[in-house]
């Protein structure tokens, strides 16, 4: 039940501090301002939309997660949440899910307009939807362990996406090939979604064990 | 020191013995004791720098140490502990009723009219729906101690208790105090000035 309520304290502290709107006002600046980059050539903008798409949801995630615990820890809460009954796996647990419903989930669900926008095929969007939704809990996951990694750094924003980076390196391999062979043919490549969710369950699983050791060491 | 330690029976209450304390690698504390029996308030004085506030969160284990700390002669567990430290740790966003509610579900117990009977008894029913960003130092102050009434646990560890608190509040904290010490509760507080409710004294400026 504890885990509940840090669920339910994060998805409303997530909404109140204006972080989702933030993401989902990134993700929208983000994808208006790549047409002006490329210039007026349609066809070369279909074919980088979906690594553009990616790279613009990775960093719409790394700019959420920055302070993760780090605010919890400023504003003594966590210090609460150490003498309560959940378990700091449990906590990261929460943390995460919480992660992933308050800001994925926006995400995906304002993906179809950003898609528009970058001249993706409207038959295309569910797939790369669906392969959001995939990677969801895995980006949240390992953003998670670099958000506690740094958690004593103060301005760690750039710290965070250097840790975080090259752990979301397989996430984005699988993510691109679904969203390429759907761009190409308009069809679901299963086995890569199949290994975009098994990542995402295996980090779902494992991240809270070393989110749990780091804040150990860390706040000491 | 060590009064209760040479007992055979079974000491009950708070004892520690030996306990060296580091921060950020550096040894703040080295080699504290002291015994405290169910029904005590213990203050903690000396100068800032003295570690005060790290034999406090040593006891409540958010820090590394050395040395033994046993309730009723055995070891301390966070769930019998409440702190109360310089920073609220409530959240800003949140209404008082809202952060209240909240402790209560994280450190278990607690009805929903447990959160109304603490923010009565700390004055702060009037705020319970305002955002804790509308609020001053002092009700602030107020909606943290509010925790102790929202959950019973039988140690306190209040570090400087009376900062920023009028003197209502100050009342309302010695007479939460005396209620929780005659109920066989522990305090252990760290102050500058004198608090109103001391029976034993540990002055680290003299060790």
């Amino acid at each position: 039940m504890p885990l509940f309520h840090i669920m339910k304290q994060d998805m409303v502290l997530a909404w109140r501090q204006g972080n989702v709107t933030l993401v989902l006002a990134f993700l929208m600046i983000a994808v208006t301002l790549v047409p002006f980059g490329i210039g007026p050539e349609l066809d070369l903008l279909r074919r980088l939309a979906p690594g553009l798409m990616w790279v613009i949801l990775v960093l719409a995630v790394l700019l959420s997660l920055d302070r993760l615990f780090q605010s919890d820890v400023e504003d003594g809460h966590f210090d609460q949440l150490l003498l309560g009954t959940i378990s700091l796996e449990g906590l990261a647990m929460a943390k995460i899910l919480a992660h992933f419903c308050a800001i994925i989930l926006p995400l995906a669900l304002a993906l179809p307009i950003a898609g528009a926008l970058l001249n993706i095929a409207p038959k295309a969007l569910p797939i790369l939807v669906m392969a959001v939704l995939a990677a969801g809990p895995a980006l949240c996951a390992l953003g998670a362990v670099g958000a506690a990694l740094s958690v004593s750094v103060q301005r760690a924003g750039l710290l965070t996406a250097l840790v975080v980076m090259p752990l979301f390196v397989p996430v984005l391999i699988f993510g691109a090939s679904v969203t390429h062979q759907a761009l190409a043919d308009m069809t679901m490549n299963w086995l890569a979604l199949l290994v975009l969710s098994l990542i995402s369950v295996a980090a779902f699983l494992l991240s809270p064990l070393a989110i749990a050791a780091a804040l150990r060491v860390l706040l000491r | 020191m060590g009064r209760l330690s040479n007992d055979k029976i079974a000491p009950r209450g708070l004892t520690c013995q030996g306990l060296s304390v580091w921060r950020n690698g550096a040894c703040v504390v080295r080699d504290l004791g002291f015994a405290l029996d169910r029904g005590q308030a213990l203050m903690i004085a000396g100068p800032n720098g003295s570690g005060k506030t790290s034999i406090l969160r040593a006891l409540a284990g958010f820090l590394d140490f050395d040395g033994e700390i046993e309730f009723d002669a055995m070891p301390l567990e966070a769930s019998q502990i409440h702190y109360v430290g310089h920073q609220s740790g409530l959240k800003q966003h949140l209404s008082v009723a809202e952060n209240l509610q909240f402790m209560a579900a994280i450190l278990r117990a607690a009805t929903p009219a447990r959160v109304a009977e603490a923010m009565a008894v700390w004055g702060v029913t009037r705020l319970a729906g305002s955002p804790l960003g509308e609020l001053s130092a002092g009700q602030l102050r107020r909606t943290a101690m509010a925790r102790l009434a929202v959950v019973s646990r039988p140690i306190w560890l209040l570090d400087e208790p009376l900062t920023a608190l009028d003197q209502a509040g100050r009342d309302i904290l010695a007479e939460q105090v005396a209620s929780h010490c005659a109920a066989g509760g522990l305090v252990v507080a760290s102050s500058h000035e004198p608090l109103p409710f001391v029976d034993q004294r540990l002055d680290l400026g003299a060790q």
